[in-house]
Protein backbone atom coordinates (compact mmCIF):
# COMPACT_ATOMS: atom_id res chain seq x y z
CA UNK A 1 0.00 0.00 0.00
CA UNK A 2 1.35 2.89 -1.09
CA UNK A 3 2.16 5.27 2.09
CA UNK A 4 0.67 8.42 0.76
CA UNK A 5 -2.64 7.42 1.79
CA UNK A 6 -1.87 7.23 5.55
CA UNK A 7 -0.77 10.86 4.80
CA UNK A 8 -4.09 11.31 2.67
CA UNK A 9 -5.83 10.13 6.06
CA UNK A 10 -4.41 12.20 8.24
CA UNK A 11 -4.55 15.66 6.29
CA UNK A 12 -8.28 14.89 4.90
CA UNK A 13 -9.89 12.78 6.87
CA UNK A 14 -13.53 11.65 6.30
CA UNK A 15 -12.79 12.88 2.59
CA UNK A 16 -10.72 10.13 1.81
CA UNK A 17 -12.74 6.98 1.30
CA UNK A 18 -11.57 3.42 0.74
CA UNK A 19 -8.34 2.54 -0.08
CA UNK A 20 -7.57 -0.87 -2.08
CA UNK A 21 -4.13 -2.01 -3.84
CA UNK A 22 -4.69 -4.14 -7.33
CA UNK A 23 -1.70 -5.32 -9.27
CA UNK A 24 0.43 -3.26 -7.69
CA UNK A 25 -1.12 -0.25 -7.80
CA UNK A 26 -2.57 1.73 -5.30
CA UNK A 27 -6.22 2.63 -5.67
CA UNK A 28 -7.37 5.76 -3.41
CA UNK A 29 -11.32 6.74 -3.44
CA UNK A 30 -12.29 10.58 -2.95
CA UNK A 31 -14.98 12.24 -2.12
CA UNK A 32 -16.16 14.71 -5.18
CA UNK A 33 -16.63 17.96 -3.20
CA UNK A 34 -12.62 17.13 -1.66
CA UNK A 35 -11.64 16.44 -4.99
CA UNK A 36 -9.66 19.68 -6.72
CA UNK A 37 -8.23 20.02 -2.87
CA UNK A 38 -6.48 16.59 -2.69
CA UNK A 39 -4.92 16.72 -6.34
CA UNK A 40 -3.31 19.86 -5.32
CA UNK A 41 -1.92 18.86 -2.58
CA UNK A 42 -0.76 15.39 -3.97
CA UNK A 43 0.86 18.17 -6.21
CA UNK A 44 1.99 20.52 -4.11
CA UNK A 45 2.96 18.67 -0.57
CA UNK A 46 7.11 18.75 -0.38
CA UNK A 47 7.10 14.43 0.50
CA UNK A 48 4.35 13.61 -2.07
CA UNK A 49 5.23 15.60 -5.73
CA UNK A 50 3.08 13.85 -7.92
CA UNK A 51 3.84 16.04 -10.40
CA UNK A 52 2.78 14.59 -13.47
CA UNK A 53 -0.92 13.45 -14.61
CA UNK A 54 -0.87 10.16 -16.74
CA UNK A 55 -4.41 9.96 -17.55
CA UNK A 56 -7.94 10.86 -16.84
CA UNK A 57 -10.84 8.31 -17.31
CA UNK A 58 -13.86 6.69 -16.29
CA UNK A 59 -15.84 3.40 -15.74
CA UNK A 60 -19.47 2.35 -15.63
CA UNK A 61 -19.60 -1.01 -14.09
CA UNK A 62 -22.23 -3.43 -15.64
CA UNK A 63 -23.67 -3.79 -12.25
CA UNK A 64 -25.99 -0.80 -12.49
CA UNK A 65 -26.22 -0.33 -8.52
CA UNK A 66 -22.35 0.83 -8.38
CA UNK A 67 -22.00 4.37 -9.16
CA UNK A 68 -20.11 5.96 -12.41
CA UNK A 69 -15.69 6.34 -11.28
CA UNK A 70 -13.75 9.05 -12.37
CA UNK A 71 -10.10 7.83 -12.52
CA UNK A 72 -7.04 9.97 -12.07
CA UNK A 73 -4.00 8.13 -12.73
CA UNK A 74 -1.01 10.91 -11.28
CA UNK A 75 2.63 9.55 -11.43
CA UNK A 76 5.69 11.64 -9.48
CA UNK A 77 8.42 11.73 -11.92
CA UNK A 78 10.68 12.16 -9.32
CA UNK A 79 9.73 9.68 -6.80
CA UNK A 80 9.06 7.31 -9.39
CA UNK A 81 5.59 5.96 -7.58
CA UNK A 82 2.29 5.98 -9.11
CA UNK A 83 -1.41 6.61 -7.38
CA UNK A 84 -4.39 5.97 -8.86
CA UNK A 85 -7.67 8.56 -7.52
CA UNK A 86 -11.10 7.54 -8.02
CA UNK A 87 -14.29 9.86 -7.72
CA UNK A 88 -17.62 8.11 -7.37
CA UNK A 89 -20.56 9.90 -9.02
CA UNK A 90 -24.27 8.78 -9.13
CA UNK A 91 -25.50 8.07 -12.48
CA UNK A 92 -28.73 9.22 -11.49
CA UNK A 93 -27.84 12.32 -9.99
CA UNK A 94 -25.77 14.65 -11.89
CA UNK A 95 -22.85 13.68 -13.65
CA UNK A 96 -20.46 16.78 -12.42
CA UNK A 97 -16.98 16.62 -11.18
CA UNK A 98 -14.61 19.63 -10.75
CA UNK A 99 -11.85 20.43 -13.51
CA UNK A 100 -8.51 19.83 -13.01
CA UNK A 101 -6.95 22.01 -16.03
CA UNK A 102 -5.89 25.23 -13.76
CA UNK A 103 -3.27 21.78 -11.97
CA UNK A 104 -2.43 20.38 -14.97
CA UNK A 105 -2.73 22.35 -18.35
CA UNK A 106 -2.63 18.29 -19.85
CA UNK A 107 -5.64 17.80 -18.50
CA UNK A 108 -7.25 19.85 -20.98
CA UNK A 109 -8.26 16.89 -23.88
CA UNK A 110 -8.42 13.93 -21.30
CA UNK A 111 -10.89 15.71 -19.83
CA UNK A 112 -13.09 16.34 -23.45
CA UNK A 113 -12.55 12.56 -24.58
CA UNK A 114 -14.17 11.51 -20.80
CA UNK A 115 -16.62 13.92 -21.33
CA UNK A 116 -17.14 13.17 -25.32
CA UNK A 117 -17.67 9.37 -24.34
CA UNK A 118 -19.15 9.39 -20.97
CA UNK A 119 -21.17 12.46 -20.68
CA UNK A 120 -19.42 14.12 -17.58
CA UNK A 121 -19.14 17.40 -17.13
CA UNK A 122 -16.34 18.91 -15.61
CA UNK A 123 -17.00 22.06 -14.03
CA UNK A 124 -15.04 24.73 -14.48
CA UNK A 125 -12.81 23.50 -17.89
CA UNK A 126 -12.12 26.35 -20.78
CA UNK A 127 -13.67 24.47 -23.43
CA UNK A 128 -15.89 21.56 -22.55
CA UNK A 129 -16.55 20.23 -26.54
CA UNK A 130 -16.09 17.03 -27.91
CA UNK A 131 -12.78 15.49 -29.05
CA UNK A 132 -13.45 12.29 -30.86
CA UNK A 133 -17.05 12.20 -32.12
CA UNK A 134 -18.34 15.48 -34.42
CA UNK A 135 -19.61 18.80 -32.77
CA UNK A 136 -23.04 17.38 -33.54
CA UNK A 137 -23.18 14.05 -32.91
CA UNK A 138 -26.49 13.55 -31.39
CA UNK A 139 -26.27 9.96 -30.15
CA UNK A 140 -25.10 10.31 -26.81
CA UNK A 141 -22.31 8.90 -25.31
CA UNK A 142 -20.57 6.04 -26.56
CA UNK A 143 -18.92 4.75 -23.77
CA UNK A 144 -21.70 4.16 -21.66
CA UNK A 145 -23.42 0.98 -20.95
CA UNK A 146 -26.97 1.97 -21.83
CA UNK A 147 -25.74 2.81 -25.69
CA UNK A 148 -25.85 0.84 -28.38
CA UNK A 149 -22.95 -1.15 -30.05
CA UNK A 150 -24.20 0.20 -33.56
CA UNK A 151 -25.42 3.26 -32.01
CA UNK A 152 -29.20 4.79 -31.84
CA UNK A 153 -29.76 5.82 -35.15
CA UNK A 154 -30.26 3.44 -38.68
CA UNK A 155 -27.35 3.45 -40.57
CA UNK A 156 -28.32 5.46 -43.49
CA UNK A 157 -29.76 7.93 -40.65
CA UNK A 158 -26.23 7.88 -39.38
CA UNK A 159 -24.58 8.75 -42.62
CA UNK A 160 -26.50 11.61 -43.43
CA UNK A 161 -25.94 13.15 -40.32
CA UNK A 162 -22.49 12.80 -40.71
CA UNK A 163 -22.34 14.17 -44.19
CA UNK A 164 -24.16 16.77 -42.92
CA UNK A 165 -21.50 17.44 -40.54
CA UNK A 166 -19.12 20.17 -41.54
CA UNK A 167 -15.32 19.59 -41.03
CA UNK A 168 -13.88 22.48 -40.04
CA UNK A 169 -16.21 22.49 -36.88
CA UNK A 170 -14.16 19.61 -34.98
CA UNK A 171 -11.33 22.95 -35.02
CA UNK A 172 -11.39 25.69 -31.73
CA UNK A 173 -10.59 28.79 -33.01
CA UNK A 174 -7.14 28.19 -31.28
CA UNK A 175 -6.85 25.36 -33.61
CA UNK A 176 -7.22 27.16 -36.52
CA UNK A 177 -5.16 29.94 -35.81
CA UNK A 178 -2.30 27.95 -36.92
CA UNK A 179 -3.64 28.59 -40.15
CA UNK A 180 -3.87 31.95 -39.88
CA UNK A 181 -0.09 31.80 -39.37
CA UNK A 182 0.00 31.16 -43.22
CA UNK A 183 -2.68 33.95 -43.65
CA UNK A 184 -5.10 31.35 -45.00
CA UNK A 185 -7.95 32.25 -42.79
CA UNK A 186 -10.73 34.46 -44.00
CA UNK A 187 -11.19 38.20 -42.26
CA UNK A 188 -14.14 37.19 -40.90
CA UNK A 189 -12.64 34.47 -38.95
CA UNK A 190 -9.48 36.62 -38.43
CA UNK A 191 -11.68 38.67 -36.54
CA UNK A 192 -13.47 36.10 -34.73
CA UNK A 193 -10.30 35.05 -33.75
CA UNK A 194 -9.18 38.53 -32.33
CA UNK A 195 -12.07 38.60 -30.62
CA UNK A 196 -11.50 35.55 -28.93
CA UNK A 197 -14.60 33.75 -29.71
CA UNK A 198 -14.03 29.64 -29.33
CA UNK A 199 -15.27 26.89 -30.45
CA UNK A 200 -18.06 28.71 -33.18
CA UNK A 201 -18.55 28.61 -37.15
CA UNK A 202 -20.35 30.90 -39.19
CA UNK A 203 -23.91 29.22 -39.04
CA UNK A 204 -23.68 27.40 -36.00
CA UNK A 205 -25.45 29.45 -33.65
CA UNK B 1 -6.56 -3.27 -80.52
CA UNK B 2 -7.39 -6.87 -81.45
CA UNK B 3 -10.94 -5.93 -80.53
CA UNK B 4 -10.43 -2.52 -82.59
CA UNK B 5 -8.91 -3.58 -86.04
CA UNK B 6 -9.80 -6.49 -88.24
CA UNK B 7 -7.62 -7.57 -91.08
CA UNK B 8 -9.26 -8.30 -94.12
CA UNK B 9 -8.33 -10.70 -96.35
CA UNK B 10 -8.95 -10.49 -100.10
CA UNK B 11 -8.10 -12.56 -102.07
CA UNK B 12 -5.14 -12.90 -104.53
CA UNK B 13 -4.36 -8.86 -103.62
CA UNK B 14 -1.83 -7.51 -102.15
CA UNK B 15 -1.50 -5.90 -99.63
CA UNK B 16 -4.18 -6.85 -97.49
CA UNK B 17 -6.85 -4.38 -95.72
CA UNK B 18 -6.72 -3.24 -92.30
CA UNK B 19 -10.03 -2.03 -91.05
CA UNK B 20 -11.32 -0.20 -87.95
CA UNK B 21 -14.15 2.43 -86.85
CA UNK B 22 -13.29 5.50 -85.92
CA UNK B 23 -15.02 5.30 -83.04
CA UNK B 24 -13.49 2.25 -81.62
CA UNK B 25 -9.70 3.80 -82.72
CA UNK B 26 -11.29 7.02 -80.87
CA UNK B 27 -12.37 4.84 -77.70
CA UNK B 28 -9.01 2.84 -77.96
CA UNK B 29 -6.65 6.14 -78.05
CA UNK B 30 -9.06 7.48 -75.38
CA UNK B 31 -8.91 4.72 -72.94
CA UNK B 32 -5.89 3.44 -73.57
CA UNK B 33 -4.27 6.70 -72.36
CA UNK B 34 -6.54 6.89 -68.99
CA UNK B 35 -5.72 3.58 -68.28
CA UNK B 36 -2.15 4.04 -68.73
CA UNK B 37 -1.66 7.15 -66.83
CA UNK B 38 -3.77 6.72 -64.43
CA UNK B 39 -2.48 9.06 -61.36
CA UNK B 40 -3.77 7.73 -58.01
CA UNK B 41 -5.36 10.26 -55.22
CA UNK B 42 -4.33 7.84 -52.11
CA UNK B 43 -6.53 7.96 -48.71
CA UNK B 44 -4.92 6.24 -46.20
CA UNK B 45 -6.72 5.57 -43.01
CA UNK B 46 -5.47 2.62 -41.36
CA UNK B 47 -3.04 -0.53 -41.85
CA UNK B 48 -4.37 -0.95 -45.44
CA UNK B 49 -2.53 2.01 -46.34
CA UNK B 50 1.07 0.41 -45.31
CA UNK B 51 0.50 -2.17 -47.82
CA UNK B 52 -0.36 0.78 -50.12
CA UNK B 53 2.73 1.83 -49.03
CA UNK B 54 4.75 -1.06 -49.51
CA UNK B 55 2.89 -0.96 -53.78
CA UNK B 56 3.72 2.16 -54.19
CA UNK B 57 7.98 1.11 -53.24
CA UNK B 58 10.43 -0.16 -55.52
CA UNK B 59 9.62 -3.81 -54.94
CA UNK B 60 5.96 -3.85 -55.90
CA UNK B 61 6.10 -0.31 -57.95
CA UNK B 62 2.61 0.58 -59.16
CA UNK B 63 4.77 3.13 -61.51
CA UNK B 64 4.86 0.28 -63.89
CA UNK B 65 1.59 0.50 -64.59
CA UNK B 66 1.96 4.22 -65.22
CA UNK B 67 0.49 5.33 -62.03
CA UNK B 68 4.32 7.40 -61.44
CA UNK B 69 2.64 10.19 -59.93
CA UNK B 70 0.87 10.21 -56.78
CA UNK B 71 -1.69 12.84 -56.64
CA UNK B 72 -1.58 14.49 -52.94
CA UNK B 73 -4.39 16.93 -54.57
CA UNK B 74 -7.63 15.82 -55.67
CA UNK B 75 -7.78 18.20 -58.32
CA UNK B 76 -4.67 16.47 -60.30
CA UNK B 77 -6.05 12.92 -59.18
CA UNK B 78 -7.85 10.23 -61.14
CA UNK B 79 -8.15 7.42 -59.22
CA UNK B 80 -9.23 7.66 -55.39
CA UNK B 81 -7.73 4.86 -53.38
CA UNK B 82 -9.56 4.53 -49.85
CA UNK B 83 -6.80 2.38 -47.70
CA UNK B 84 -8.46 1.60 -44.12
CA UNK B 85 -11.00 1.94 -42.81
CA UNK B 86 -13.47 5.36 -42.90
CA UNK B 87 -14.82 6.64 -39.52
CA UNK B 88 -18.18 8.73 -39.41
CA UNK B 89 -16.12 11.74 -38.62
CA UNK B 90 -14.12 11.24 -42.12
CA UNK B 91 -17.29 10.39 -44.32
CA UNK B 92 -17.97 14.55 -45.35
CA UNK B 93 -14.22 14.47 -45.86
CA UNK B 94 -14.26 11.73 -48.54
CA UNK B 95 -17.11 12.90 -50.52
CA UNK B 96 -15.43 16.79 -50.37
CA UNK B 97 -11.96 15.57 -51.89
CA UNK B 98 -14.07 12.76 -54.10
CA UNK B 99 -16.47 15.88 -55.55
CA UNK B 100 -12.93 17.71 -55.70
CA UNK B 101 -11.81 15.44 -58.56
CA UNK B 102 -12.17 16.11 -62.08
CA UNK B 103 -13.82 13.55 -64.19
CA UNK B 104 -13.62 11.08 -65.44
CA UNK B 105 -12.48 9.57 -61.74
CA UNK B 106 -12.83 5.97 -60.51
CA UNK B 107 -12.15 4.43 -56.84
CA UNK B 108 -10.85 1.42 -55.75
CA UNK B 109 -12.09 0.45 -52.11
CA UNK B 110 -8.77 -1.34 -50.33
CA UNK B 111 -9.83 -3.83 -48.01
CA UNK B 112 -12.11 -5.36 -45.76
CA UNK B 113 -13.49 -2.07 -43.60
CA UNK B 114 -13.23 0.15 -46.43
CA UNK B 115 -15.24 -2.28 -48.56
CA UNK B 116 -17.82 -3.74 -45.81
CA UNK B 117 -16.67 -1.93 -42.45
CA UNK B 118 -15.39 -5.51 -41.61
CA UNK B 119 -14.41 -6.03 -37.97
CA UNK B 120 -16.05 -2.97 -36.93
CA UNK B 121 -19.55 -3.34 -37.03
CA UNK B 122 -19.99 -0.05 -34.55
CA UNK B 123 -21.40 2.67 -34.08
CA UNK B 124 -18.48 4.99 -35.09
CA UNK B 125 -17.61 3.21 -38.68
CA UNK B 126 -19.02 3.95 -42.16
CA UNK B 127 -20.21 0.52 -43.42
CA UNK B 128 -18.58 0.38 -46.83
CA UNK B 129 -17.42 3.41 -48.71
CA UNK B 130 -19.80 2.95 -51.60
CA UNK B 131 -22.39 4.37 -49.04
CA UNK B 132 -20.57 7.64 -49.23
CA UNK B 133 -18.90 7.72 -52.90
CA UNK B 134 -19.22 4.82 -55.96
CA UNK B 135 -16.52 2.49 -56.01
CA UNK B 136 -15.17 0.76 -58.93
CA UNK B 137 -13.15 -1.94 -57.68
CA UNK B 138 -12.97 -3.45 -54.29
CA UNK B 139 -10.09 -5.31 -53.25
CA UNK B 140 -10.66 -7.74 -50.45
CA UNK B 141 -7.97 -8.58 -47.57
CA UNK B 142 -7.43 -7.69 -44.25
CA UNK B 143 -4.81 -6.31 -45.63
CA UNK B 144 -4.85 -7.10 -49.12
CA UNK B 145 -1.07 -8.13 -49.58
CA UNK B 146 0.72 -6.02 -52.80
CA UNK B 147 0.04 -8.46 -55.36
CA UNK B 148 -3.90 -7.97 -54.42
CA UNK B 149 -3.69 -4.23 -54.85
CA UNK B 150 -2.43 -4.37 -58.32
CA UNK B 151 -4.44 -6.67 -59.65
CA UNK B 152 -7.46 -4.48 -58.66
CA UNK B 153 -5.50 -1.50 -60.39
CA UNK B 154 -5.41 -4.08 -63.59
CA UNK B 155 -8.89 -4.93 -63.19
CA UNK B 156 -9.57 -1.36 -63.28
CA UNK B 157 -7.47 -1.34 -66.25
CA UNK B 158 -9.30 -3.76 -67.91
CA UNK B 159 -12.69 -1.71 -66.88
CA UNK B 160 -11.45 1.81 -68.34
CA UNK B 161 -10.84 -0.01 -71.29
CA UNK B 162 -14.26 -1.29 -72.03
CA UNK B 163 -15.59 2.29 -71.35
CA UNK B 164 -16.86 3.97 -74.45
CA UNK B 165 -16.99 7.62 -75.64
CA UNK B 166 -19.87 7.07 -77.90
CA UNK B 167 -21.51 4.05 -76.68
CA UNK B 168 -24.39 5.22 -74.07
CA UNK B 169 -24.21 2.02 -72.14
CA UNK B 170 -20.67 1.64 -71.46
CA UNK B 171 -20.76 5.58 -71.17
CA UNK B 172 -19.24 6.41 -67.55
CA UNK B 173 -21.54 9.56 -66.68
CA UNK B 174 -21.32 11.62 -63.41
CA UNK B 175 -24.21 9.66 -60.56
CA UNK B 176 -26.16 12.67 -59.05
CA UNK B 177 -27.06 12.40 -55.41
CA UNK B 178 -30.31 12.24 -54.21
CA UNK B 179 -31.53 15.40 -52.17
CA UNK B 180 -31.06 13.81 -49.29
CA UNK B 181 -27.08 13.53 -49.77
CA UNK B 182 -26.53 9.80 -50.12
CA UNK B 183 -25.24 7.55 -52.87
CA UNK B 184 -28.01 4.24 -52.32
CA UNK B 185 -31.41 4.39 -50.81
CA UNK B 186 -31.25 4.25 -46.98
CA UNK B 187 -32.93 0.98 -47.33
CA UNK B 188 -30.28 -0.21 -49.07
CA UNK B 189 -27.65 1.09 -46.89
CA UNK B 190 -29.64 -0.55 -43.73
CA UNK B 191 -29.38 -4.16 -45.49
CA UNK B 192 -25.56 -3.93 -46.77
CA UNK B 193 -24.94 -2.99 -43.30
CA UNK B 194 -27.07 -5.79 -42.00
CA UNK B 195 -26.07 -6.97 -38.85
CA UNK B 196 -24.32 -10.37 -38.18
CA UNK B 197 -24.69 -12.46 -34.70
CA UNK B 198 -23.78 -10.29 -32.07
CA UNK B 199 -25.66 -9.59 -28.35
CA UNK B 200 -26.66 -6.44 -29.50
CA UNK B 201 -30.30 -6.04 -30.40
CA UNK B 202 -31.51 -2.67 -31.95
CA UNK B 203 -34.19 -1.57 -34.09
CA UNK B 204 -32.51 -0.45 -37.56
CA UNK B 205 -34.57 1.43 -39.24
CA UNK B 206 -35.31 4.27 -36.32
Amino acid sequence: MNPSVDALRATFGSAIGRALESCGDTIVYVRRDALLQVLAWLRDTPDQRYDYLVDITAVEYRDRERPLEVVYSVRSLERRVDLRVKVELDAEADLVVDSVVPLWRGADWLERETFDMFGITFRGHPDLRRILMWETYAEGYPLRKDFPLRGRFSRAEQVRQALAANPEAHYSMEELSIAEAYGELSPEMKERLRRGERGKLAGSE
Amino acid sequence: MKRVMATKEVAGQNPNYLLAKVQDLVDWAVNSSRANSLWPMPFGTACCAIEFMATAASRFDFARFGMERQAYSPRQADVLICAGRLPFKLAPVIRRIYDQMPQPKWVISMGACSSTGGIFDNYAMVQGIDTIVPVDVYVPGCPPRPEGLLYGILLLHKKIKGESLFDQVRRRDEQPLDDRGLRLPPETIDEISEPFGNSVHQFRSA
